[in-house]
Parts: C-alpha cells; sequence; structure tokens
C-alpha cells in the first residue's frame, strides 16, 4: 500500500463518520468568525434555539467594514456600523471570543489567526471567507465556507465534506532577486489557470516553497483559491514550529512537546501518491504582473500585454478582449509603460511584516511620483503595526508620501471607505483584479509588496530585479 | 430550504467564463444583515448603467439593455447556461441567495468554483456541470423562448427536441436537496458519534481541548 499524502492525513484524522457516497462528517478545530458572513449564520441559530456546539473554538473579529482612520470616531457608515454591532452582540450573546476594533490584536482575521496560535499545524480551520486556505501554509486543512456551513459549524462543530483529490506543485530550485512568494503563485496561477486546482487540495513543496519563512507560504497558501483550490497546505518543518513557538494561543509546558511531535508527522510521505503533480522552475519566474480582470491573466514585468488575436480558444479570447477593454490596455503594450494612480500595499495576501518590511527597502529614502494620487499602506493587525512602527517602517512610508492607516482589509475590497474611482489604476498587494472589486470602475493589477512600493516612487510598472539596483 | 425535484423553465445564456461572486453580488450589498432580498441586486454592474448601492429602489434605475437578463425574451428565465468556472472568487453565500431570489432554480455550465458549488446546495439551487461540448451544443441551439426540463430524480435534461442529456451528482446531495432537508438536523442526529470523535482526539491531541 502505498503511502499517504499531507492532505489524507489531516482528513484521515478529522472524520467522525463517512456515508456510503463518500461523503464524511469531519470535525473542525478552529472557526474564524468575521462580520460578513456571519450575521444570518447566528440568526439562524436564534431561529431554531440551537446554541454553539463548542464557543471556545470560535474566534471572531470585524476586519473587512473597519475604517483604517479615526478609529476612535467610530464608523461613518451606518451600514458598515449596524453589521459590525451585529457580531459584537452575537458574540456576547453566544460567548465567543471576540478582538474588537480598538483591541491590539484586531486584525484581518487570516493576519491574526497565525499570530496568535488559534490556527496550529494539524488542525481543520475553517471561516466564511474563501481566503482562508492562507491557515494551510502552517499544515493545517484549512478552506473557505459559505454562510449555511458558518452556522453548521457554530451548530455541530463539524461539516459535511467530500474528500477533494490531491495536486502537487512543486517549485523547484532557487528565485533569483527580487522574485517573492506573491510572484511564485501568480506564476503557478498564471501557468495552471484559475480554474486549474477545482476538486482538488494543493500541496505546495520544493526548494523554492521549503526556503520561504511562514509569512512568505501563507502569501502563496492564500492564493490557491484563485488557483481554483479550497485548500493549500505546506508541510510541517522548522520553519513552522520555530514560528509556533510562544504565541499567546500556542500549546504550552508538555502540551507543547506532545504537539510538536504529532506536528513533525505532518508532511507526505515520500510514497505517497498525487492525483496530479505539476512542477516549476523558481530560476525562470520573474516579478509578476496582472493586466486583466482574472488572476490568469498575468505576465512577467518584462512582458507585454498579450495579444487576444493569437488565442485559439475562443472563449479564453473573448475574456482577454472584453478585459483589456475593461483594463483601458492595448495589446503588445509594454507592462513596464503602463502608468497607475493608486498603490495598495495590504490585505491577507500581502500584509505581514515581512511584507511591509519588502516595501520599505524599496520606498526608504524617496517620493512618491507625482501622478500618484494615493498609496496606502494598511497593516494586517495592530501588532503588525506595532512590530513595523518599533522598526521605523511607519517614518520611511510616511516621508515617501505614503499613508500609513489601521488594519483591516480596506482596499482589497473596498467595503469600508478605501477604494478606487471609476477609471482609477491600482498597483495592489491584494489577490483579485475583479471587474470593480476594488471600487465600481477600478482597474486592479496584483503584485508583490516590492513591486507596488517600486510603482508608486516610478509612478509605473518597473521591474524590481533590475531596477533597485540603478537607484 | 425549497425542494427541487422537476424544473421546466426558460432558459438565459451568459457567454462568459470565469463569472465571479463579485459579479454576482458586489460587495457593498453584503453589509446586509438578512438573507433575502439580494435578487434586484444579482449582477448589479452588469445589469444597470449606474452604480448601485443597498436599499436602492431599482424600479427606477436606468438599465443596460444589452445585458441578456434585461432583454425581453428572457424575462422569466428560471436555468442559467453559461461557462466554465462559475462562482470563482469569494466564499459569499449572497451570490446564490441573489440568484435564487431572482428566481433561478438551475445553472448550468462546463465548471463550478467548489465553495459557490457547495454553497448552492444550502438553498435550493441545483448546479448541473456538463462536458463542454454538451455546453457548446446547448449554447448553439438556444433561441430565445428556448426551455429546458430538468428532472433531478432522473438526473436528466430534455431539451425541446425530446433529446435527453444525463448528469452527474452526489447521492447524498441530491436526497438533501429532493426533499429541502435540513442538513444541521441531520448532522445533529450523529451528536453522539461527534462527543466519542471529541473524546477520543482529546487523548491525541490534548492542546486542542484545554478550554
Amino acid at each position: 500500500m502505498s503511502g499517504k499524502t499531507l492532505y489524507d492525513k489531516l482528513w484521515d484524522d478529522h472524520v467522525v463518520y463517512t456515508e456510503d457516497d463518500g461523503s464524511a462528517l469531519i470535525y473542525i478545530d478552529r472557526h474564524l468568525v468575521h462580520e460578513v458572513t456571519s450575521p444570518q449564520a447566528f440568526e439562524g441559530l436564534r431561529l431554531a434555539g440551537r446554541t454553539p456546539w463548542r464557543a471556545s473554538r470560535n474566534l471572531a473579529v470585524a476586519d473587512h467594514n473597519v475604517p483604517t482612520t479615526d478609529r476612535d470616531k467610530g464608523i461613518a457608515d451606518p451600514v458598515s456600523r449596524l453589521q459590525v454591532e451585529t457580531l459584537d452582540q452575537n458574540c456576547a450573546e453566544f460567548g465567543i471570543t471576540e478582538f474588537d476594533m480598538n483591541d491590539d490584536r484586531q486584525g484581518i482575521v487570516h493576519v491574526i489567526g497565525p499570530e496568535q496560535g488559534a490556527t496550529l499545524p494539524g488542525m481543520t480551520v475553517v471561516c466564511g471567507d474563501s481566503h482562508t486556505s492562507t491557515h494551510g501554509a502552517s499544515g493545517a486543512l484549512a478552506f473557505g465556507i459559505g454562510t449555511s456551513e458558518v452556522e453548521h459549524v457554530l451548530a455541530t462543530q463539524c461539516l459535511i465534506q467530500k474528500k477533494a483529490k490531491n495536486l502537487l506543485i512543486k517549485v523547484n530550485g532557487k528565485t533569483g532577486p527580487g522574485v517573492t512568494a506573491k510572484d511564485i503563485v501568480l506564476a503557478i496561477i498564471g501557468k495552471i489557470g484559475t480554474a486549474g486546482g477545482n476538486g482538488y487540495t494543493i500541496e505546495f513543496g520544493g526548494s523554492a516553497i521549503r526556503d520561504l519563512s511562514m509569512e512568505g507560504r501563507m502569501t502563496v497558501c492564500n492564493m490557491a483559491i484563485e488557483a481554483g483550490a479550497r485548500a493549500g497546505l505546506v508541510a510541517v518543518d522548522d520553519v513552522t514550529i520555530d514560528y509556533y513557538r510562544d504565541r499567546p494561543y500556542s500549546p504550552k509546558g508538555n502540551d507543547w512537546f506532545m504537539a510538536e511531535r504529532y506536528w513533525q508527522r505532518l508532511h507526505s510521505d515520500d510514497d505517497a501518491v498525487f492525483d496530479k503533480v505539476i512542477e516549476l522552475d523558481a530560476s525562470s519566474i520573474k516579478p509578476q504582473v496582472t493586466w486583466g480582470t482574472s488572476p490568469e491573466l498575468v505576465v512577467a514585468v518584462d512582458q507585454n500585454v498579450p495579444d487576444p488575436a493569437q488565442e485559439p480558444d475562443a472563449v479564453k479570447r473573448q475574456s482577454m478582449i472584453r478585459a483589456l477593454e475593461y483594463m483601458d490596455l492595448k495589446a503588445g503594450q509594454a507592462i513596464t509603460d503602463i502608468a497607475v494612480d493608486k498603490i495598495f500595499i495590504g490585505s491577507c495576501t500581502n500584509s505581514r511584516i515581512e511584507d511591509l518590511r519588502a516595501a520599505a527597502v524599496v520606498a526608504k529614502g524617496k517620493k512618491l511620483a507625482d501622478n500618484i494620487k494615493l498609496a496606502l499602506v494598511v497593516p494586517g493587525s495592530g501588532l503588525v503595526k506595532r512590530q513595523a512602527e518599533a522598526e521605523g517602517l511607519d517614518k520611511i512610508f510616511i516621508e515617501a508620501g505614503f499613508e500609513w492607516r489601521d488594519p483591516g482589509c480596506s482596499m482589497c475590497l473596498a467595503m469600508n471607505a478605501d477604494r478606487l474611482e471609476e477609471g482609477e489604476r491600482c498597483a495592489s498587494t491584494s489577490n483579485r483584479n475583479f471587474e470593480g472589486r476594488q471600487g465600481y470602475g477600478g482597474r486592479t493589477h496584483l503584485v508583490s509588496p516590492a513591486m507596488a512600493a517600486a510603482a508608486g516612487i516610478a509612478g509605473h510598472f518597473v521591474d524590481v530585479s533590475s531596477w533597485e539596483m540603478q537607484q | 430550504m425549497r425542494a427541487f425535484t422537476q424544473v421546466t423553465a426558460l432558459v438565459a445564456p451568459l457567454d462568459r467564463a470565469n463569472v465571479d461572486t463579485d459579479a454576482i453580488i458586489p460587495k457593498q450589498f453584503l453589509k446586509s444583515i438578512r438573507r433575502a432580498g439580494f435578487g434586484p441586486y444579482l449582477f448589479d454592474e452588469w445589469r444597470y448603467l449606474d452604480h448601485g448601492e443597498p436599499d436602492m429602489d431599482c424600479t427606477h434605475r436606468p438599465l443596460n439593455r444589452d445585458f441578456v437578463l434585461n432583454k425581453p425574451e428572457y424575462k422569466g428565465a428560471e436555468i442559467l447556461l453559461t461557462r466554465e468556472n462559475f462562482g470563482c472568487g469569494s466564499s459569499r453565500e449572497h451570490a446564490p441567495w441573489a440568484l435564487e431570489d431572482f428566481g433561478f432554480r438551475a445553472i448550468i455550465a462546463p465548471s463550478f468554483a467548489d465553495i459557490f458549488y457547495n454553497n448552492c446546495f444550502k438553498n435550493g439551487l441545483l448546479p448541473i456541470a456538463l462536458p463542454v461540448e454538451q455546453v457548446d451544443e446547448l449554447f448553439k441551439e438556444l433561441t430565445p423562448g428556448y426551455q429546458l426540463t430538468i428532472d433531478l430524480d432522473q438526473q436528466q435534461i430534455t431539451t425541446p427536441s425530446g433529446k435527453k442529456i444525463a448528469f452527474a451528482i452526489d447521492e447524498e446531495r441530491k436526497y438533501r436537496l429532493f426533499n429541502g432537508l435540513d442538513d444541521i438536523a441531520l448532522s445533529l442526529q450523529h451528536a453522539e458519534q461527534i462527543k466519542a470523535y471529541e473524546a477520543e482526539r482529546a487523548k491525541r491531541a490534548p492542546w486542542l481541548f484545554t478550554e
């Protein structure tokens, strides 16, 4: 019999029972809750007279609607305010721990989970948010769910699931200078497409993934959903275990040693069989920039906007033509000739301390170009913000002309006041470039933090891997 | 949840691949704490020429006449025919809520994003994945007034010419959708098994059971 993949091990450890057709009731170790996808779930519990199965396994935080300025004044938009207040009331009523808006530990749900040690290796982690895949970086089985499932987890601490297939994406070799986790994952999506991972759990492996920090691995797993997979995984190693030592919710004392022993077996066996394996050469990956309205419409920064006429598939060709029109770009245009209006450094993809450091290295001692209307740096949590300030990163950004904000989802999806105006173009470290995502009629280009900062300084896209040296 | 047994209805074609949930229901409408009332804002940015906001009265908003759901010949459509990877992106269940509230009962496409696919079954909405060639053929056959009959029990679609197309669906999902069953009540029938699992797991992973 062949060995097990990491996903097989995580799945087997959480099955409560399996139906004849293969669907299973699986146990959920950690449920993260935010204000947007939970109100109807709590309402459902209330209407049915149910209570949470294990309230202590839930952790709540408001992140999507929170303002990133003048937080002491509360939320100006009454509709946003009601949603956040509803979360506060629901958590109080059902006995769920919540980090409120003015708590230092508040932040983007996918940043604070690992930061607090509330999401750990070997756990099943769910949240009513597709970017829950982020937590797979620790060797946890983590995936996004809908509101009906949020209610189901609250009421039963379980979910009905069908096991996905196993996909291994191996990124071999070493990345070149200026190439980050974000570029790796965008290159992967460019190769396999946004539906490439549908029906699979992706394990990311290979030396270029092993060489990443936990923050980098989180960036890669975060965008597994943009490759179509609900869950992304990275095997546990010393980097993982060192990261979780002494986190507030991490196991303590003897529990720690027991957990460490268990976590060390959280990798795919040498003889494990995957349903599909895809390999990439890290040395061939360059800094990436998306040019269209789907994350798969991506090229290296030294390339040109592709020509739909060269695309043989009719459905894809139509998508490309529509994307060029929406993005107001022309086939053949050099990516480095595209000027931007706004810069957004933040989101659950790229708002951790390492991301802010990478952007600060580029911004240090420079000024934003004259054509930049607004450049936001939005740390992923209150603790990331404090750490960055201790390192003086806030001053570097402010001196360069960036605004230094309070933590939240912010302009990744523009549910708060931070957004693009119609026709504006943004270099963004977030995860989705869909039509209207960052504001009605706004145009989004997804890039790494260093690439976003460099676009802010130059006023247009530049290749950080060579540009930094010339400055 | 409304049960799905058999539906005979008008089909509307949405000839786009990778239709994401931000397009199905834009983020400003996610601020609602209710579960109903999303239908008027379905595909808001494609359907209207102005910018929609929550609680807006849509009866006098300027319509994008080129958008398929605004064409009189597709009024009352309950089946949506579309392209690959429908429902990709955000996990928002507001997307199936909006489709269902608008009047859709079924969606036919070559493939669906996993979370969206799952969410449909919680809301009486039937997503049907067919081979890309069959979807192509339906797009070619489709003219205004085109109706399909979908029979969940038989797992079969019947075209106006009487042609039968079989589709696959998990037994468990089919059973729940066909009967309109409440997932939570069914899972809670296994409460003793959940407790037994917790007791056994607490021995293996006590750090998860400290509080």
